[in-house]
């Protein structure tokens, strides 16, 4: 340090004219602040944003997932709880009769997704502000995780992409 | 009445007067200090908690502060020893609280043949009163650091033991060179010297006669050295968290650790006064002295309703370009609250302007005139002691935390010689004179 900067004021001083020119620009242009008031003013996210889950649908509105497991399996945080059942269609073996996911366990990891042999699930649901009042409110179920109706995340969601079955029953050459 | 009984009233009147002061300032300076940071990092600062839609820009934060304090589990560590550690606590707040009853607030006034006086109590130890107990503020630290039988809360106990001892020497010493200027230990006869113009070898200059001016280096040791007598930034090594998680208050918990905090911020409200009462004049108003404003209530009132212009179209105009901000965001008393609180500091300053204007018209009934030298003379000293509220926010917000050797290297090496050369130079200077 030089002999200046040994007194510590001169240095000092200047500290105290940047701070202090921050505070009154602020104060006098509270609208240039790069400041999001977050309830009120939602950011725009980007559109491959990975948000919460959703389950995909066929046509005829059941669930396209058929209780594998292998998302379950794939979990890291072990947040995917599933119980098949028998389906109705002849075509399909299984269905979840409960498609229950913890969000208060998930880690955002994404395994699940890349495990689905279907494209059942995805999250690409943009909603980053996941809060509740109970532990409960935080699991999501399968009716929960099927509804797509919001139109708002609708509009930022993935662009669908076309399912291609390369194997079972729905296979075309 | 009698005038013993009188004086025993005003006494006790002020007492609790000067006890409440700084109780009272402590919500507004942890909001100056939210508020303060917020805008020196371009943020906005807390506004969302909210009694009704009026939230005060973030004043009703401190309602739900204390409903969080109160409501947290009071603990008392095992390990810890009780007596000393629930002592620490009580010891560090009462010692806060109990310097500032030797400032005076305003001038003595005479009222109905008897004489007001806004000093609680005007002992002959006067300043060393204060030094006194401000020295025993750091009890309550190492009380604390101790008692709490962790090993992290005794370093930092003993750092800011250390430090309070290592700086009050400077502190001491700076109110030394005070003393031989101002030929006096009372805090009320400092204060009333201040009220001149200073006059140096026979010339009178065009500066009020305050200790900044006349002990520039003494108001600069005794600013650096409050600071660290207050555990602040840059001197906050007792709480360094990046190192010692909370220091002497980690083991502390809901009200006590209240008492702590509202403790560290008393003690900068008290350092804050002591500041402007030694060294920039007190209640001194600038270039007018006591005996003009009792005599010329047409001046004091002047200054006032300056004052209320002045500050109602800053406030109102600071307050509307916030409310410009917030307005597409909020609805309801929400939005409107900032343009009600902009509208009433237009309505001060037009008020104050009216006032102004038919100044020349009003009749002072004999009370008055000694009342508003009186009430001017406090809004001056509040002024003064929110100007260095603000200054401890300012540069905790600045600077970052010395290191522990560079702390005393400060202490040791550079403000206690420059201090013991500045009392040389001051009685060199004294001796000259006479």
């Amino acid at each position: 340090m030089t002999g200046a900067q040994k007194l510590y004021l001169p240095e000092v001083l200047k500290g105290l004219a940047v701070t202090m020119g921050h505070a009154l620009k602020n104060l006098l242009n509270p609208k240039g602040m790069p400041v999001i008031s977050f309830p009120e003013e939602k950011k725009d996210l980007p559109p491959t944003t990975r948000g919460r889950h959703r389950l995909m649908k066929r046509e005829d509105e059941t669930p396209r997932c058929t209780a594998c497991m292998l998302c379950a399996t794939a979990c890291p945080a072990e947040c995917i709880h599933i119980l098949a059942a028998e389906s109705a269609d002849p075509d399909v073996e299984k269905v979840p009769q409960k498609f229950d996911i913890d969000m208060l366990r998930c880690v955002f990891c994404g395994f699940c997704v890349d495990a689905c042999p279907l494209d059942a699930i995805r999250m690409d649901v943009p909603e980053i502000d996941l809060a509740g009042y109970t532990r409960e409110s935080l699991v999501y179920g399968k009716e929960f995780l099927m509804n797509h109706d919001n139109k708002d995340i609708v509009a930022n969601y993935n662009p669908p992409r076309p399912v291609v079955w390369t194997h079972g029953p729905h296979a075309k050459p | 009445m009698d005038s013993q009984t009188f004086t025993l009233i005003n006494i006790t009147a002020m007492t609790v007067v000067m006890w409440l002061t700084p109780l009272q300032f402590i919500p507004f300076f942890i909001w100056l200090e939210r508020k303060g940071s917020a805008i020196i990092q371009d943020r906005l600062g807390p506004n969302r908690a909210e009694i009704f839609g009026i939230r005060l820009f973030g004043l009703i934060h401190n309602f739900a502060d204390v409903v969080k304090l109160l409501m947290k589990e009071n603990i008392t560590p095992s390990s810890a020893n009780a007596f000393y550690y629930l002592l620490a606590p009580f010891w560090a707040m009462t010692v806060s609280l109990l310097p500032l009853l030797v400032v005076p607030l305003a001038a003595p006034i005479d009222i109905a043949g008897h004489t007001v006086r806004f000093q609680a109590a005007n002992f002959g130890v006067g300043i060393l009163y204060v030094l006194s107990i401000t020295s025993m503020g750091v009890f309550g630290v190492i009380l604390a650091g101790w008692a709490s039988n962790n090993k992290f809360s005794l370093l930092g106990g003993l750092r800011s033991s250390a430090q309070m001892i290592s700086y009050e020497l400077s502190m001491g010493l700076a109110v030394v060179g005070l003393l031989m200027v101002y030929q006096g230990v009372k805090v009320d006869g400092i204060v009333e010297s201040q009220g001149s113009l200073l006059t140096f070898n026979g010339h009178t200059l065009p500066l009020p006669n305050w200790g900044i001016f006349l002990q520039p280096v003494g108001f600069f040791l005794f600013l650096v050295a409050s600071f660290a007598e207050t555990n602040r930034n840059p001197f906050d090594l007792a709480e360094g968290e990046s190192e010692l998680v909370a220091g002497y208050h980690i083991e502390y918990s809901s009200v006590k650790f209240a008492l702590f905090f509202m403790a560290e911020y008393s003690n900068m409200v008290v350092s804050a006064f002591l500041v402007s009462t030694l060294f920039l004049g007190g209640y001194q108003v600038p270039f007018a002295s006591t005996e003009t404003l009792v005599q010329k209530p047409q001046v004091t009132l002047f200054i006032l309703c300056f004052m209320g212009i002045t500050w109602g179209l800053a406030v109102g105009y600071l307050l509307y370009i916030y409310a410009q901000q917030q307005k597409p965001l909020y609805s309801g008393m929400k939005r409107w609250e900032p343009f009600i609180l902009s509208g009433a500091g237009l309505g001060l300053a037009v008020g104050s302007l009216a006032i102004l204007a038919f100044s020349s018209a009003i009749t002072f009934p004999p009370w008055a005139p000694a009342v508003l030298a009186a009430l001017l003379q406090m809004i001056c000293l509040l002024t003064k002691v929110v100007f260095f509220c603000w200054l401890f926010v300012w540069v905790r917000w600045t600077m970052p935390r010395f290191r522990y050797d560079q702390l005393m290297n400060l202490g040791w090496k550079l403000m206690l010689p420059v201090a013991l050369l500045n009392l040389l130079v001051t009685g060199v200077v004294l001796l000259i004179q006479k």
